[in-house]
């Protein structure tokens, strides 16, 4: 099959959805002739025109607000939030509009959007560019969340996204967007809620988010040296989610390691836990043991954020402690 | 302008005015829960306003929304089933006065966010000039909300897309217990059209028929792919920001002043005079909403409270 990387795999989906349907379009900043901050939609443009492939002014509220007014009235608005950082300044659009409108309003209303933004560290962004900040959209009924980790889940679980009649909030890693992977041509489509299971094990599961499903796969590759079988469960969205393949498979192993890149303190990881805490606790032979980052904003220089964000090793550690 | 058009906004002024004056006695009573804001005394802004609007233009309210929802073509008993808590209501029991909606109406809700239009009715300026309409978005908000961040952005980027948006400022003098004078330097929130290179137009709110004419003129420009227009209209609430308001913040002499510029008895007594009504005319068309307005509280008091479990549903689509 042929290879894409992930930011390539997105545009793939985006490209595939605006050609389908005329009621999506892109907005957002530098999106248009730029290519988006991160190069993401790239040439769009040149397809679409700046009708669709719309610059916007250094403006999230205005942004997202567009993109509800929009969505409310018949379009299927896409769009792009330069750094997750900065939906912090759209809370009110995403929270209290995007979210509760179909139900404040009985069900009379749909708000199909898909906000896409780049979450995570690793570049020396410091603290107002490194952030992942998905618990927070998970805590909000109304809203859908997700998390793909490859460049064949970016494609599908985008289209799934788009074509979805809710606001999606939609999560990519920017560390993510180089990598490459094998993705299907045309019509993909992976709908949301369905985890899927990385890599197969029987000692350990791993349930890991984004970029550490990676990370993970790497750990486990280590750990299967020194003769641990690990088994990673990427949930893909973390709403809804697939609460049955992650309780399988800890199920199967009796014990579980859950990572994210986010703050560990009332991260999704968190959620997680307490779900395997009520629903398979008999099946535990060790306690739950959770991978995040340390409590701390996101630092600048290398060797700080090294220290406070997870990596490889804090898994391996992590599953050395509960074998 | 025609005849029949002067005699609806007369009626559509006293619908509002009389489902006020109801609502406001029957949340005494405790038969309506949670809280409300009255539209009364701003009668014109909402009728002057609407009476240029086809069924298919969209309109964005406010926490203070009810006169906009009726103006706009809303249907009293869903509104009142709604302000009761009742599975008829607009929403099904699940937003009460501050989120009514009717989209099929163009009314894209209620907010109880202040400020919380201004960044959506953008949006659906945008989506009509994407699907190649000439449909357009009347943002209606308070002289608080201006100084939102929503109001920079909403107007910025209507103005920069020649979005067809009518913002339309209800100046009631006050936010929430701020008078105008303590919220802002400019005398006129109008002024600040300058900022986005579009026209700003002061109107007196209570004057319904120039509320009409300025709203005209800017669903005009709208429709014409033109853009956006900011219309302030100076009007004033009768009754406090919620009902139960104590109004601390203001003397009873102002609003006596204002209650003598009553926009109803103003365009009443124009409408008698143009020989358009007669006294016998007025006495009908307020019997006739009076008996409206009890219909809609019989059909709420009728009507069946929702099951509790319904308050899973609808959250996703």
């Amino acid at each position: 099959m042929r290879e894409l990387t992930y930011a390539e795999a997105v545009r793939e989906a985006l490209r595939l959805e605006m050609r389908r349907d005329p009621s999506v379009f892109i907005l957002g900043e530098d999106v248009g002739k730029f290519g988006g901050c991160f190069g993401v939609t790239g040439d769009l443009w040149q397809e679409f025109g700046e009708d669709r492939v719309r610059d916007t002014p250094i403006s999230e509220t205005a942004i997202i607000g567009a993109a509800v007014g929009a969505a409310a009235t018949g379009m299927r608005p896409v769009p792009e939030i330069m750094f997750c950082d900065f939906l912090t300044v759209c809370m009110d659009q995403l929270v209290n509009q995007a979210a509760k409108m179909r139900y404040m309003f009985g069900g009379k209303a749909k708000i199909p959007m898909v906000v896409r933004a780049p979450v995570g560290g690793g570049i020396s962004a410091a603290a107002q560019h490194s952030q992942s900040l998905e618990a927070w959209f998970t805590h909000v009924p109304g809203l859908k969340v997700v998390m793909p980790s490859t460049p064949a889940d970016a494609k599908g679980l985008l289209i799934a996204s788009i074509r979805d009649d809710n606001p999606v909030m939609f999560f990519e890693h920017k560390l993510l967007y180089p990598v490459k992977g094998e993705v299907p041509e045309g019509e993909y489509v992976v709908p949301l809620g369905k985890a899927d299971v990385k890599r197969e094990g029987s000692d350990v599961t791993v349930v890991a988010t984004s970029l550490m499903v990676m990370k993970a796969l790497e750990a486990a590759e280590k750990l299967a040296a020194e003769g641990v079988s690990v088994e990673v469960v990427d949930p893909r969205t973390l709403v809804p989610l697939d609460e049955e393949t992650i309780l399988a498979s800890v199920k199967k192993t009796g014990r579980v390691v859950i990572a994210h890149e986010a703050v560990t303190r009332s991260g999704f990881g968190a959620e997680i836990a307490a779900i395997i805490a009520e629903k398979a606790l008999d099946y535990l032979d060790a306690p739950i043991k959770r991978v995040g980052a340390k409590p701390a904003p996101v630092p600048f220089a290398g060797v700080l954020e090294k220290y406070v964000l997870p990596g490889t090793d804090d898994i391996v550690a992590a599953v050395k402690e509960i074998i | 302008m025609e005849k029949e058009k002067l005699i609806w906004m007369y009626r559509q002024m006293v619908r509002i005015r009389q489902f006020e004056t109801k609502v406001s006695e029957l949340f005494a009573q405790g038969r309506i829960p949670g809280f409300v804001h009255l539209y009364i005394g701003e009668e014109a802004t909402a009728v002057g306003a609407c009476a240029n609007l086809r069924q298919d233009d969209f309109i964005t309210s406010t926490h203070r929304g009810h006169g906009h929802c009726l103006a706009k073509g809303g249907d009293m008993k869903l509104m009142m089933a709604e302000l009761f808590g009742k599975e008829t209501g607009y929403c099904k029991g699940k937003g009460g006065s501050m989120h009514i909606a009717d989209v099929d109406m163009g009314i894209l809700g209620a907010n109880g966010i202040v400020g919380g239009g201004l960044s959506i009715a953008p949006g659906a300026g945008l989506s009509a000039k994407l699907r190649g309409t000439d449909q357009v978005t009347v943002c209606f908000f308070g002289d608080g909300a201006s100084n939102q961040t929503t109001f920079h952005e909403g107007l910025n980027l209507a103005s920069i897309w020649k979005l067809p948006v009518i913002f339309i400022c209800e100046n009631n003098q006050y936010g929430i217990s701020l008078h105008q004078s303590k919220h802002q330097r400019i005398a006129d929130v109008a002024d600040r059209a300058v900022a986005y290179g579009i026209p700003g137009v002061v109107v007196d709110g209570n004057d319904v028929m120039a509320v009409y004419e300025a709203v005209a003129e800017a669903v005009k420009r709208a429709r014409a792919g033109e853009g956006p227009t900011l219309i302030e209209a100076k009007t004033y609430r009768w009754r406090g920001h919620f009902e139960g308001d104590p109004t601390v913040y203001r003397s009873e002499k102002e609003v006596q002043e204002w209650k003598e510029r009553c926009p109803i008895a103003r365009f009443k007594k124009h409408l008698l005079e143009m020989g358009i009504l007669s006294e016998a005319d007025i006495e009908k068309i307020d019997a006739e909403v009076a008996e409206e307005v009890e219909a809609a509280v019989r059909f709420a008091e009728e009507s069946p409270l929702p099951k509790p479990e319904e308050a899973l549903e609808d959250v996703y689509a």
